[in-house]
């Protein structure tokens, strides 16, 4: 008998066989392809503003390229090649890693207990998360300006106040280290903030009943911080560790303004401050106008902040792996 | 909706299109009616050229021509780059560009930038310009003439009167004059100063002293400083070059420099505090000395002559690039601007030293006092030794070079190295920058 259910008469065919109507087929091209225009706006603009100069640029790379010049012979990799011998090149990598280093490190340490005392229950709370955001939104180079006059050698404020507790006089200008350091409070001072901000949003993303459990387990506040807070924050702590290797290996205007007067392009007679970007400046602008070597200083730039962003998320990974693995669920 | 949507659409479309052809219509139209129409001219300068009285003039006997100068008070280091950038990329210069007599080098190496002003009727000017000036503004073949001269940097040495009172030295600037007839002279007065300190350093900075004894140097024998004059870098085996390098380092040696960095805060600062006594001046310093310096400082600054003999430091071009979309209005401006009237105007306004003969001869230039440099005859100090000044010739890297050098010089101002050290890094470093 069931042999004769299954002979059915055939059934008619599915609509879906005929000519769809033109609501349907707009729907289904909506649904199919709108998104790909909805995210369109994003990579063109990424296309003109990003890909293609980042092309163009090693173009430029590859020959001699006058500013002015009506001509521009191709000249291969010999940028490249002479550049990895330039040790002035090698001079700014040092000087960029270095301010890097002292910039970014406690930078990140502090937003990460800016952050903490934030998260707390305090009074006015969004004034002081507001206020801690101010020295971001200021313009850079009045910032780098005023740093400037204060770190001074002879009118600068600091040296004035060392100069009361019996420290003399500190050329910070001319001294690679003393630029390093002063270059590193403005680039602190501005960035702090910002990066508490972004540790604030996601330890509030944080469930309470994990330091609850924690606190009638017997756990202290620093034990919680360290225990719950900060592994669960090293997706965010990994974000803002690429941004500021990013923007820290990039250091231009501070560093710029910083040293003023003839020839500030080169961070000091002895390029004590001179960082990767202002070496591309000096070359591709004045006073060399030679737009192959700048560019090739460019793309060397990027090669160097790729890796620095590796290293720093590969170190960021093994440091916390333990703790990750005791908290995650 | 569907139909109505896109009848909307199409109704924006259209309106957007006629806009866009609209506009295109204006802007040919605006190019062809240049002749008679409104026509906005820009002038890109840097520092001081004095201008504003002549522009006025030239707009109320040109209604037609609108002129906006952008850059005033900027520095080389800021307006160089730009200019250069504007010049690659075919865009964004000024109708009339200022060009430094240093960077003038660089650009005459590719004429094909800026309009042949020769085939304008520029050659009925050359009268108006010194030779060397008139030939400096020409490319090497002597075909293309690619900017007009502005000024010339005649040399003086601007002191303070109140820090020499001080230091128990003499005020008047005749007996100023007579205390250093030779660099070695002014290194003794500067040691007399500085024993009897008075908080001030005897000079700003050896870099700017350093720059004023080589053109002197150089002026006064080869004529040429850091390249020959078939463009080979002699840094290194140029006698001037040297000689002004040792005579700085005496300076240097002799503790009279006061350190502040030429042009950065700091020297700004100095100005400001009465931290030093002397500054060699070229013409146009005047002007960037009083800025400064400050009204607070009028009548402490006077002006007398510099030790050595002669030389010239300075002194920039008026230029038309060819990217200029009123090429035509622009040429007559320029040609006005540096004119011997042009040249007088802007003398009395900022103090750039005219590089016009006839200007230089002019009563309104002759008579001239200063009245912030305690009335000195500004006029009777620049103009008389001006048509007797000797050009330096410069090569194609000039401004590389002289960056190099200028830097050796401040590392042994700032003790970072011996002066032999400092000589050696100054010309290896100077043939690296030639190369580049």
């Amino acid at each position: 008998m069931a042999v004769q259910l299954d002979a059915r008469p055939p059934v008619a065919p599915a609509p879906r066989h005929t000519r769809p109507t033109r609501g349907v087929r707009l729907s289904r091209f909506d649904t199919k392809y709108s998104p790909y225009l909805y995210i369109a706006p994003f990579f063109l603009l990424f296309g003109v503003f990003g890909a293609y100069p980042l092309a163009y640029t090693f173009w430029v790379s590859l020959h001699d390229w006058d500013l002015l010049g009506a001509e521009h012979p191709f000249i291969g990799l010999d940028n490249y090649s002479q550049l990895l011998a330039d040790p002035d090149f090698w001079h700014s990598v040092v000087n960029t890693l270095g301010i890097f280093v002292i910039s970014t490190v406690p930078q990140l340490l502090a937003a990460l207990w800016l952050a903490n005392l934030l998260n707390r229950q305090l009074r006015a709370r969004t004034t002081w998360r507001m206020a801690v955001l101010v020295p971001n939104v200021t313009s850079t180079a009045a910032v780098a300006i005023v740093f400037a006059v204060l770190f001074g050698r002879e009118f600068g404020m600091i040296n004035w106040l060392l100069d009361h507790v019996g420290i003399s006089a500190i050329d910070w200008k001319a001294n690679r280290f003393a630029a390093w350091v002063a270059i590193s409070t403005m680039v602190d001072w501005r960035w702090t903030g910002y990066n508490a901000l972004i540790f604030l949003a996601a330890m509030q993303a944080i469930p309470r009943d994990l330091y609850e459990s924690a606190s009638i387990d017997g756990a202290g506040r620093a034990r919680q911080f360290w225990s719950i807070t900060v592994p669960l924050l090293k997706p965010t702590i990994v974000f803002a560790v690429i941004i500021s290797t990013i923007g820290g290996l990039q250091l231009f205007t501070e560093p710029r303004m910083f040293n003023s007067g003839t020839n500030a392009i080169r961070g000091g007679p002895l390029r004590e401050s001179q960082t990767v970007t202002m070496y591309m400046f000096e070359n591709a602008f004045a006073p060399h106008y030679n737009f192959g070597y700048g560019s090739a200083i460019a793309w060397l730039l990027f090669a160097l902040i790729a890796v620095v962003a590796a290293i720093n998320v590969l170190l960021l990974r093994r440091l916390g792996g333990g703790a990750r693995k005791e908290v995650s669920r | 909706m569907l139909t109505f949507t896109r009848r909307r659409l199409a109704a924006v479309a259209l309106v957007a299109a006629t806009a866009l052809l609209g506009t295109t219509g204006c802007g040919g139209g605006d190019d062809e009616a240049a002749a008679d129409g409104p026509v906005t001219l820009t002038v890109d300068v840097f520092g001081q050229f004095g201008y504003a009285d002549l522009y006025q003039e030239y707009m109320a006997s040109h209604p037609n021509v609108k002129i906006v100068e952008r850059g005033t008070g900027s520095n080389l280091d800021e307006y160089s780059p730009k200019l250069t950038q504007w010049l690659a990329a075919g865009k964004g210069a000024g109708d009339v560009v200022a060009i430094e007599e240093g960077l003038l080098v660089e650009y005459k190496a590719n004429p094909q930038n800026f309009v042949n002003l020769l085939d304008h009727g520029a050659a009925d000017l050359k009268g108006n310009f010194l030779d060397w000036k008139w030939n400096q503004g020409l490319t090497a073949d002597g075909k293309q003439l690619i900017g007009l001269g502005t000024d010339v940097g005649g040399m003086a040495m601007c002191y303070r009167k109140d820090l020499f009172a001080k230091a128990g030295l003499p005020t008047d600037r005749e007996a100023v004059s007579k205390l250093w007839p030779t660099w070695t002279d002014y290194v003794k007065v500067g040691e007399q100063f500085t024993a009897k300190k008075t908080g001030a350093s005897f000079l700003d900075a050896a870099t700017n002293t350093f720059n004023t004894i080589l053109l002197q140097t150089a002026g006064n024998t080869s004529g040429y400083s850091y390249y020959d004059t078939n463009n080979n870098l002699v840094v290194g085996s140029n006698p001037a070059v040297r000689q002004a390098y040792d005579t700085t380092m005496d300076i240097i040696d002799s503790g009279l420099s006061g350190k502040y960095g030429s042009w950065s805060e700091e020297w700004v600062s100095a100005f400001k505090q009465s931290k030093f006594a002397t500054i060699a001046c070229p013409a146009w310093m005047t002007g960037v000395i009083e800025g400064n310096a400050g009204p607070g400082a009028k009548g402490k600054w006077d002006i007398a002559q510099i030790p050595g003999n002669g030389g010239n430091w300075g002194g920039s071009f008026l230029a038309v690039p060819k990217q200029s979309k009123h090429q035509a209005e622009a040429i007559e401006l320029a040609k006005f601007l540096t004119s011997a009237k042009g040249q007088i105007g802007a003398f009395k306004l900022k103090g750039p030293l005219p590089s016009s003969p006839q200007a230089l001869a002019d009563p309104a230039v002759v008579d001239s006092k200063n009245a912030y440099f305690s009335e000195a005859p500004v006029g009777k100090i620049f103009a008389e030794g001006a048509k007797n000044l000797k050009p330096v010739y410069m090569g194609p890297k000039n401004q590389a070079v002289r960056t190099e050098v200028e830097n050796a010089v401040r590392t042994v101002e700032l003790g970072k190295r011996s002066p032999q050290q400092g000589w050696t890094d100054a010309v290896s470093n100077a043939e690296k920058a030639a190369a580049k």
